[in-house]
């Protein structure tokens, strides 16, 4: 009994130890991403080609992603606010909602799952054939030749991201808004734009927007860079990106919140 | 034993008592190794036993435990990252893979150390990049993608790679490993060659006996860790080492044992399931 119990022990210890350990590799891995960011300037193509990869290639799930949640959100609004005769906020509630929330970490997930299991994947496969090594053999730092490039593509490209579903599922709440169930299409308009701020609702959301996109990234590169150099190794990276993300964008976001509009 | 060993100035690489272990794991054990400038070294041994962990000692890429590592004079655990980037350009290596870009054609993967570390004309460059891939026959495949290659290509353009910045070292990890015989030959050729006309220093890990007998100049043999024997290819085959025996020429049985450690067979066999 004893003898279990301090098996058991052991392991939670082993366990605990590893993960700090994993942080710490983590942060060190981050602070050498943040160094090699200024090389950036001699590597301009290789951003673009990275921007692409990661920004615009995303684009369209979160294009229809945005406009579909737009829309549901205007359908389920509406049932609620016309029991109170408030059907005209509508606008309101769907930009509030989106600008907030949804915009910032729906996009984070996706992003996730399209962008970052994608960066994982990739630069783990290049250590599987070896070409990091080889790069790091040519005397090339791969920090500042692989790692900054999608780094920065990550960094730049979350917030606009966010900024596309906000809109796009504003503009889809309008279409169910005010061309489906007949709000009054001034009415959807002034609502938002008089109840929405700008420092306190739009900026809020574009910091929540570029924290996780910071996070996102870090975690897709990290978890390839350090992938066990196997197939199994890659796929596991590439599948505890997206739930590493999913985790810490979700926990982020509800401390970011109260942070923000919590001492209201 | 190698006659080299007393004249410091002709040793590219000298390996003292050189150690390397992961936790309680020993991978290599107190090896001494001596690369002559100039001449083919081959490293043979066992899958398994630290061969290309030896190689990476060489390169900077692990440090030892225990022992030094000296690489054209400079001491490879308290070389400074400047320094070691700076001996790197001088090393090249091709890997087991290749390990080509895959995102870059033959011509831009060839080109790529050169447009890291020069700032030659893009006519120069273009220049250096053919008559490196004309070396290794591959000139005219310089607009493929490396997924386009076959593995011997594959291998013969990220040669022509480590050589671009015409190095004093170049290393090759497992260069024969699942080639045809035709491949084996070119790639024979082309180490030996190369070798010669460039005034390389060749470093070889392999486990191809024949292969690498042919065009070294010494041979190290390692299993578990330690060099079991070193000379010239001449001398090992003459070598009264009953292992080496069994390891150059390939028999299943001897000092290495073709059964893993296990209880008696017979009753092992009549022992009852419980």
């Amino acid at each position: 009994m004893l003898n279990k119990t301090s098996r058991w022990l052991q392991g939670v210890g082993q366990r605990s130890i590893k993960s700090v350990r994993r942080l710490g590799v983590g942060n060190i891995f981050l602070m050498h991403a943040f160094i090699a960011l200024p090389s950036i300037r001699k590597e301009f193509p290789l951003l673009i080609k990275q921007l692409y990869a990661v920004g615009v290639l995303t684009v369209q799930i979160i294009a229809v992603s945005g406009i579909t949640v737009g829309m549901v959100l205007a359908l389920q609004g509406y049932n609620t606010l016309i029991d109170f005769g408030a059907e005209d906020s509508l606008g309101q509630l769907v930009a509030l909602s989106l600008v907030r929330e949804m915009g910032p970490v729906l996009t984070a997930l996706l992003f996730a799952g399209r962008a970052g299991s994608a960066l994982t994947a990739e630069i783990g496969l290049m250590k599987v054939t070896e070409q990091l090594p080889a790069m790091e053999m040519m005397a090339v730092d791969p920090y500042k030749k692989v790692i900054a490039p999608r780094f920065l593509a990550g960094l730049i490209s979350m917030p606009l991201l966010a900024a596309i579903f906000s809109a796009v599922g504003i503009a889809g709440g309008y279409l169910v808004g005010v061309g489906l169930l007949g709000i009054d299409g001034g009415a959807f308009w002034s609502q938002m734009t008089s109840k929405v701020d700008l420092y306190d609702d739009v900026l809020n959301g574009v910091i929540k927007s570029i924290i996780f996109g910071l996070v996102a990234t870090w975690i897709a590169i990290y978890e390839g860079y350090e992938a066990n150099p196997t197939t199994e190794g890659v796929s596991r990276a590439t599948t505890r990106t997206v739930v590493h993300t999913a985790f810490a964008v979700l926990g982020l976001d509800f401390i970011l919140t109260a942070l923000m509009f919590g001492g209201e | 034993m190698l006659e080299v060993q007393t004249n410091n100035t002709d040793l590219i690489v000298s390996m003292r008592n050189a150690s390397l272990s992961f936790g309680d794991r020993v991978i290599l054990d107190s090896i001494n190794i001596d690369i002559p400038r100039g001449k083919v070294t081959t490293i043979m041994g066992p899958s398994g036993t630290g061969k290309t962990t030896a190689l990476r000692l060489i390169s900077g890429q692990l440090y030892p435990s225990q022992g030094e590592v000296m690489v054209d004079g400079f001491n490879m655990s308290t070389i400074k990252r400047r320094e070691l980037f700076a001996l790197r350009k001088r090393m090249g290596m091709m890997f087991q893979s290749g390990a080509l870009f895959t995102d870059l054609n033959v011509f831009e993967n060839v080109a790529f150390p050169l447009r890291e570390h020069t700032d030659l004309p893009e006519s120069m460059i273009r220049d250096i990049v053919i008559m490196k891939l004309q070396a290794v026959g591959l000139r005219g495949a310089r607009k493929l993608m490396p997924s386009e290659l076959s593995g011997g290509m594959a291998r013969r353009v990220a040669l022509a790679r480590a050589i671009a910045l015409d190095p004093m070292m170049i290393m090759y990890d497992e260069p024969f490993t699942g080639q045809d015989p035709i491949t084996v030959g070119v790639i024979m050729q082309l180490i030996r060659k190369l070798n010669d006309s460039l005034g390389l220093t060749s470093v070889i890990v392999s486990h191809d006996v024949a292969e690498v007998s042919s065009i070294s100049d010494c041979l190290y043999i390692i299993s578990n860790g330690k060099v079991v024997e070193s000379g010239s290819p001449q001398s090992l085959k003459n070598s009264e080492s009953e292992w080496t025996q069994q390891f150059l020429n390939g028999r299943p049985d001897g000092p290495a044992k073709f059964h893993y450690p296990a209880d008696d067979y017979a009753e092992d066999l009549l022992t009852n399931v419980e």
